[in-house]
């Protein structure tokens, strides 16, 4: 991450000194760089708003915040966490290491890629700028349903052109990726020897310049509505509420495979890697991402059973949905068979790959309690509802953006860290995360809804419990950024192949990877 | 290094001890499951429930034994060597695609005759509306005059304001309590048109099995029968986030036997048209 001084050393052609080498840069290294430490500072800043949710809900009654700024806690969070924290981390990782593991020279789009950083950047200045304005941040949840949001204040705007500035972002970034890959890759490496890191962000990034597009077309809508008095979602007008809600989850249902398809690459390069034994089934891996990628287009309305659709509708996305269940159970089942008959040691990136594994899973079963209508007309809109999506993104996507953090950091920042200090924030994230998460489900089923400030006294215990955890897994992760700097400044040198039995061209560079990397493409047999 | 992670096994004991010490009283651990409800819905919702929860438990004691299994059984510390041949099994891959989906259409397939009989709203023999308003329900009993608000009780209105001193233990039903509760009669199919006045609501009674959203300019539909032998209060809360007060705008209900019930709508009629005359 923050290695300036030590890249500069091993530099082929130095770049720029100060910050003008970050302001300029067009190298996909310091770019990836760059995301990840956004990334980083938005996971701190994310999780100080979930610190405040939880710290409101530790006992019954209203101690710290009133309900509205609690909505824009809970509101921000989201907004933070799902682009500025997960979706960044994933970008900067695609930066760093698609062009190494395909054998590029740099991203095919340079100076787009910073133009995607700084967009990136802006917006999310503006977005948190709203907490300083009269009315202050959105506070209508991530999901932005009208007409509730549009009774946001003078943030609604900025917001919604935050949001169209991350979007193209984001589009810019995936036009790269799927530029990059389709042209750039190293003679020999064909699609299917491409590694499945490298497959699952050009899977990513397909889903992204598919929905993007829609998602900004809906907050427009919203825009028109507000200012322009069109009547798109407003009922008296001859719109439909509803509508909204088709538009935002088309969107955000594949958005939540844009934040989980990364990871299930990254555990894919990691459970091989501390196994010693290639994965189990690579091309069955690469269908699953493939058909887990084309069903995220047709079960969005699993998240709205309760808005009244027909029986028909009803049962259709709930048999879509199942059908999930299927390629990611294949996955499931091949991570497993990786494991089978290898020779398995546990250093921090393979344990919070496990890690994943198990805790992922639980996520998926509760997610397909969820898609079966009756049931989910009592599930929807509780602490259940909050209990999965936080498994799958916590545990799931965040811990395998960590995997992948404790698996390539020797190779950026050419120090081994500090692999003690690495199962301390392991055990202390995976034991807390559990903590933390697992009493929601209990609280949900037993009739608390989410989004909701105070509770009634007889949710009080578990929320409590929850609390606890969510403060010592929120502490925990400060050993992470510790240790992130420690490496970054020095320790003990990192030999090319890093971990006993490295696999793919990454590893084929020195540690730390040269500023340019793969000039003269490599031959891939 | 070393004072670092040993203060850190500290801290985290300490933290540990300090957070069972500060754990309250009251004893409602057990509440960790979904109500079984007062109707037939619920009960079958219930049930359905907890055959997927078994299911998804079964499921997932097999894939975590296998991981648990291989985790022991291939370290490389008990001297583990990778066989590096073992890249494919298609028979086994195919029976890990084909099993699932044969599971998952076992588990789809018994909600449809349920959601047919939820979608079924005919031959009720009492039709209410409700309303909701940022942030309180309305209720009209249609065919009547009667229509009132139930907004959330004065008592914990009191003690929700921030930093109220007063103890939410100490009030009844902190949150989950109104001033004037819906009333429907047991046994009897009971008919709910859900709409809003602002911006979108839920209607939620957990022991009813049902929610649904109350969208303004939309009317939806559901309908709830009480076991007659069940007369009672049930509660529950709205379910969509629908501002500030979101959190503060609870549904209760109060199932009476019939009989009772048509005593009590007389004397709402009655009162109604005391009302429309002074008026």
């Amino acid at each position: 991450m923050a290695h300036a001084s030590h890249h500069d050393d091993h530099a082929h052609h130095g770049p720029p000194k100060g910050i003008v080498r970050w302001l300029t840069t067009t190298n996909h290294k310091d770019i990836g760089t760059m995301y990840l430490v956004f990334s980083l500072a938005m996971f701190l800043l994310g999780g100080l708003f979930a610190f405040v949710v939880r710290a409101e809900l530790f006992q019954p009654g209203l101690q710290l915040v009133n309900p509205e700024f609690f909505n824009q806690m809970t509101t921000m969070h989201a907004l933070v966490m799902v682009f500025g924290a997960v979706m960044p981390a994933t970008v900067g990782l695609a930066n760093w290491m698609i062009p190494m593991q395909i054998g590029a020279a740099d991203m095919a789009l340079p100076r787009m890629n910073l133009f995607s950083f700084w967009l990136l950047f802006f917006a999310f200045t503006l977005l948190l700028a709203t907490f300083f304005v009269p009315g202050g941040a959105p506070a209508s949840g991530w999901t932005l349903y009208p007409p509730l949001v549009l009774q946001t204040g003078a943030a609604f705007p900025m917001a919604i052109f935050a949001i169209h500035l991350m979007g193209a972002s984001s589009i810019m970034g995936a036009i790269n990726v799927i530029v990059t890959i389709v042209n750039m890759r190293a003679p020999g490496m064909t699609l299917l020897k491409m590694p499945l890191f490298s497959w699952s962000w050009l899977i990513t990034a397909y889903l992204l310049i598919a929905v993007m597009p829609v998602f900004a077309g809906g907050v427009t809508m919203l825009l028109t509505d507000y200012f322009f008095d069109t009547s798109f979602f407003n009922a008296a007008g001859g719109g439909d509420p509803v509508l909204f809600q088709h538009v935002f989850w088309f969107f955000g249902h594949p958005e939540v495979y844009i934040m989980i398809l990364p990871s299930f690459g990254i555990v894919s390069e990691i459970i091989p890697t501390f196994s010693r034994k290639p994965i189990f089934g690579y091309e069955a891996m690469v269908y699953a991402i493939a058909s887990i990628a084309f069903l995220s287009f047709i079960v969005w309305a699993h998240h709205m059973f309760t808005v009244g659709m027909p029986l028909s509708g009803q049962l259709f996305f709930t048999l879509s949905t199942m059908l999930i269940a299927v390629p990611t159970g294949v996955k499931i089942f091949n991570w497993t068979a990786t494991l089978w008959r290898g020779s398995i040691s546990f250093e921090p990136p393979m344990l919070f790959a496990l890690a994943f594994l198990f805790l992922f899973t639980i996520g998926g079963l509760s997610g397909l309690m969820l898609a079966i209508v009756p049931a989910d007309f009592q599930y929807h809109d509780t602490y259940f509802v909050v209990a999965h999506f936080h498994y799958v993104l916590v545990p799931g996507a965040v811990f395998g953006i960590m995997a992948a953090v404790y698996y390539w950091l020797p190779k950026w920042t050419g120090h081994m860290y500090d692999m003690r200090l690495g199962n301390w924030h392991f055990w202390l994230s995976a034991v807390f995360v559990n903590v933390l998460f697992f009493p929601q489900h209990f609280v949900g089923l037993a009739g608390m809804p989410r989004r909701i400030p105070d509770y009634a006294t007889q949710f009080a215990d578990w929320n409590m419990v929850s609390s606890i955890g969510a403060f010592g897994f929120g502490l925990s992760q400060l050993l992470f950024v510790w240790l992130i700097v420690k490496c970054a400044r020095g320790g003990e040198r990192a030999t090319a192949g890093v971990w006993d039995w490295p696999h793919g061209l990454e590893w084929t560079v020195p540690s730390p990877a040269p500023y340019h990397t793969f000039e003269k493409a490599p031959e891939v047999h | 290094m070393h004072i670092a992670i040993r203060f850190l096994k500290r801290s985290v004991a300490a933290g540990v001890l300090a957070s069972l010490a500060a754990l309250p009283a009251r004893a409602d651990w057990s509440l960790v499951n979904m109500p079984r409800g007062v109707s037939d819905l619920s009960r079958e919702i219930h049930s359905m429930h907890m055959i997927m929860l078994w299911i998804c438990t079964v499921i997932a004691i097999l894939t975590f034994g296998a991981m648990i299994v291989a985790m022991m059984r291939f370290r490389k510390s008990k001297g583990a060597v990778a066989d590096q041949k073992l890249l494919h099994n298609a028979r086994l891959e195919a029976a890990w695609t084909i099993v699932p989906v044969l599971i998952l259409v076992g588990m789809a397939i018994p909600s449809v005759d349920k959601l047919i009989r939820i979608e079924d709203t005919s031959g009720s023999e009492l039709t209410i509306k409700a309303t909701g308003h940022q942030w309180y329900w309305q209720y009209e009993y249609l065919g009547t005059d009667v229509s009132f608000y139930s907004h959330l009780a004065r008592a914990s209105n009191f003690a929700r304001q921030k930093r109220s001193g007063i103890d939410p233990a100490s009030v009844d039903h902190y949150l989950l309590d109104v001033d004037k509760p819906l009333v429907i009669p047991t046994g009897v199919k009971v008919r709910l048109l859900l709409t809003a006045n602002d911006v979108i609501h839920a209607w939620w009674v957990p022991d009813f099995g049902m929610k649904r959203d109350a969208i303004p300019g939309f009317i939806n539909e559901i309908w709830v029968r009480v076991d007659p032998d069940k007369p009672g209060t049930y509660r529950g809360q709205c379910a969509e986030l629908c501002g500030a007060d979101h959190g503060f705008m609870p549904i209760v209900v109060i199932a009476k036997p019939r009989a009772e019930f048509d005593a009590w709508l007389e004397e709402q009629k009655a009162a109604a048209t005391q009302i429309a005359a002074t008026e």
